[in-house]
């Protein structure tokens, strides 16, 4: 097998995984399981190949370039793996064995069908990292999409049908603007391809110009509700906070599809060398960004549930991340990634944890634990299995002290070495553009209080719960729900430790997105493979 | 015939608008239908609108641009269906499924404080 048929296996793996998954009988769940985990842990090895061979030079640029069915580029879709979607692609694994193992004892058996749709979720989002045709782009957005409705309702209450006729109809309009978006861009470029696109933008006529900053602009309506920018993301904490925390978790990766999708699409379309639709939207996209910091940070001192409060957080860093890529300037852009990976797993290890908090916090659970006491009761017999985890509360609070770190950008993990490299690239712009504006010194403003704000809140809730419970029970642990979340706190303080290569690569994959010329000619010029019925033909 | 295509998409548009603002769930299931007809027909309509033009070329002829409606809005257009017919549906076994939990076809699940 050649190293080109690699980038396909990420969409094509969930694929066959979740297909075969779907006839098996809940009673054979630990064979779903296994095999569920086997996908997953493949995943996260190919996405490592897939970057070092993006890294290691394997492919001219960095760039790897698949044409599915062999049609050359700007007529058949092609599938580009390049430094940024490689490590995304890596994300997603990480998180997705992060909540998959946190499923195991308890979550993946209260319902159907968890194993399937977490295998095409994941098929959706990995597509959406690797497609670089728009329509396919909303084929892999409506799979995600599909596969969240059904996650977000597993497990099955009040709560989580409520939220998910909101989180439906929301985001099937979201769909409707996508496909209004899509066909407005055929119709005035001819093209879907985002290679050729970038190429043809240049040399468009005004009129046509302004025609696709329409189309455009409607398209990216579709991205920000996924990116919940105000006014678009109310939708979001009511979600996150009904929604399983295993399936919670994935949700924080796919608000960051909307961002990724639109640092990927404005660089390559709205660049400055392309005369007349260069520089468009980027001061919507700062202000709305900005306004959206405002939005989480107001939304988390307002609310005194920590399931909010985690989706108010993500608000809060889909915002940062907004901004920053309106703000137009490559090194902060690259500073923008490392914030992307770190507070997405420090959102995505909080509302693991709030779960397991959750234990101390009811009390009802504690009353339930007395009388069971009293009568001697033995642990009821369904109660998931497994090791125990002695000192579950040092655990509990370590673990919240971390997060809320993290959150708020304190040192020494890693939220600190992101905010500190954003200022960082904010107070030295590049040469030629002199001082620093306005609109830097208000995003810098906004990141800092919001800092501020989470860190109150977050110490608001932790002291309510850890130092002024009245009775607290140690709650029951499990090993393989308290192993994800130290996964994902290790891996943050790895991130801070290794920040020096992290930041290189990601200043790599941050020139290469700003270099959409080469980009473009790298997918354009991908040749067909010549097959075995072509080859005669040739003179 | 552009105006005529183009009233009757904004015309059903602005109705699914107008009911996907409604508080009754089937409401905004029938405005989500609407606006996806609409949708639906804006795509097709971006190929440009053509009569008598057959999207392929048959076979032992040579292919002339100028005689071929463009196929590729067709094709977009199928798979638009397709797949809001799916979400459709499913939207509607989550309607179904509220209305039997909470009792109620208010899109909040409750109904409001008079």
């Amino acid at each position: 097998m050649t190293p080109q048929h690699l980038i396909i296996l990420p969409v094509l793996l969930p694929l066959l995984c979740g297909a075969v998954l779907v006839p098996l009988t809940q009673a054979r769940h630990r064979f779903k399981f296994a095999l569920s985990y086997a996908s997953v842990l493949a995943q996260l090895f190919i996405a490592c190949i897939l970057m070092a061979q993006a890294d290691g030079g394997a492919w001219p640029g960095g760039i790897g370039v698949y044409l599915a069915a062999n049609w050359a580029a700007p007529f058949g879709i092609a599938l580009v793996a390049d430094r940024l979607s490689a490590l995304m692609l890596l994300l997603t694994a990480v998180l997705a064995l992060a909540a998959l193992h946190f499923a195991m004892q308890r979550w993946s058996r209260i319902g159907v069908h968890f194993h399937p749709l977490f295998q095409f979720l994941l098929m959706g989002i990995n597509g959406a990292f690797l497609t670089h045709d728009l329509f396919n782009l909303f084929v892999f957005f409506e799979v995600m999409l599909a596969a969240s409705y059904g996650l977000v309702l597993h497990g099955y209450n009040a709560d989580r049908l409520r939220a998910s006729m909101h989180y439906i109809a929301v985001n099937l309009v979201a769909a409707l603007m996508f496909l209004l978006g899509t066909a407005l861009i055929y119709a005035t470029t001819g093209t879907l391809n985002m290679a050729d696109l970038a190429l043809r933008i240049g040399a468009m006529a005004p009129d046509d110009v302004q025609l696709l900053k329409v189309g455009v602009a409607v398209l990216a309506l579709a991205f920000l509700v996924k990116g919940a920018m105000w006014p678009l993301g109310f939708w979001l904490p009511t979600t996150y906070a009904a929604a399983s925390p295993p399936v919670a978790a994935m949700l924080v990766l796919m608000t960051k599809v909307g961002a990724y999708v639109m640092l990927r699409l404005w660089l390559l379309l709205f660049g400055d060398e392309n005369g007349a639709a260069g520089g468009f939207g980027y001061d919507a996209l700062v202000w709305g960004g900005m306004a959206t910091i405002v939005f989480g940070a107001a939304g988390m001192l307002s609310t005194d549930s920590a399931g909010r409060m985690a989706g108010y957080s993500a608000t809060v860093s889909s915002g940062t991340l907004l901004a920053v890529i309106g703000y137009g300037q490559p090194s902060l852009v690259t500073a923008g990634l490392y914030y992307l990976v770190g507070s997405t797993l420090a959102v995505a290890a909080f509302l693991l944890l709030i779960e397991l908090i959750d234990r101390i916090r009811t009390p009802g659970a504690a009353i339930l634990a007395l009388t069971m006491e009293a009568w001697a009761v033995e642990d009821t017999p369904d109660e998931p299995r497994g090791k125990g985890v002695p000192a579950a509360m040092a655990f509990l609070s370590l673990a919240f002290a971390g997060c809320a770190l993290m959150i708020a950008g304190l040192p020494p993990l890693s939220g600190f070495v992101a905010k500190f490299g954003m200022f960082h690239a904010l107070l030295n712009p590049e040469a030629g553009s002199g001082t620093i504006g306005p609109t830097g010194w208000t995003l810098m403003a906004l990141v800092i209080v919001s800092g501020l704000i989470s860190m109150i809140s977050m110490l608001r809730y932790g002291v309510r719960t850890f130092w002024a419970a009245e009775m607290v029970t140690p709650p029951k642990l499990q090993l393989s729900e308290v192993a994800p979340v130290s996964a994902l706190l290790l891996l943050s303080v790895a991130m801070t430790v290794q920040a020096r290569p992290l930041f290189d690569y990601l200043g790599r994959a941050s020139a290469d997105l700003h270099d959409p010329a080469q980009y473009a000619r790298r997918v354009l010029t991908e040749p067909a493979v010549p097959g075995p019925a072509s080859a005669p033909e040739a003179p | 015939m552009e105006a005529v295509l183009s009233l009757a998409i904004g015309t059903v548009f602005g109705a699914g608008i107008w009911l996907l603002l409604r508080p009754r769930s089937f409401q905004v299931l029938a405005g989500l239908m609407l606006m996806s007809y609409a949708v639906n027909l804006f795509i097709f309509v971006m190929g440009r609108v053509w009569l008598d033009r057959a999207p392929f070329t048959p076979p032992g002829t040579v292919p002339d641009p100028s005689v071929l409606a463009d196929p590729l809005p067709q094709a977009l257009v199928l798979t638009a269906i397709v797949i809001g017919f799916a979400t459709t549906a499913l939207y509607l076994v989550v309607m179904i499924g509220t209305r039997g939990i909470t009792g109620t076809d208010h899109v909040d699940g409750e109904e409001p404080q008079a």
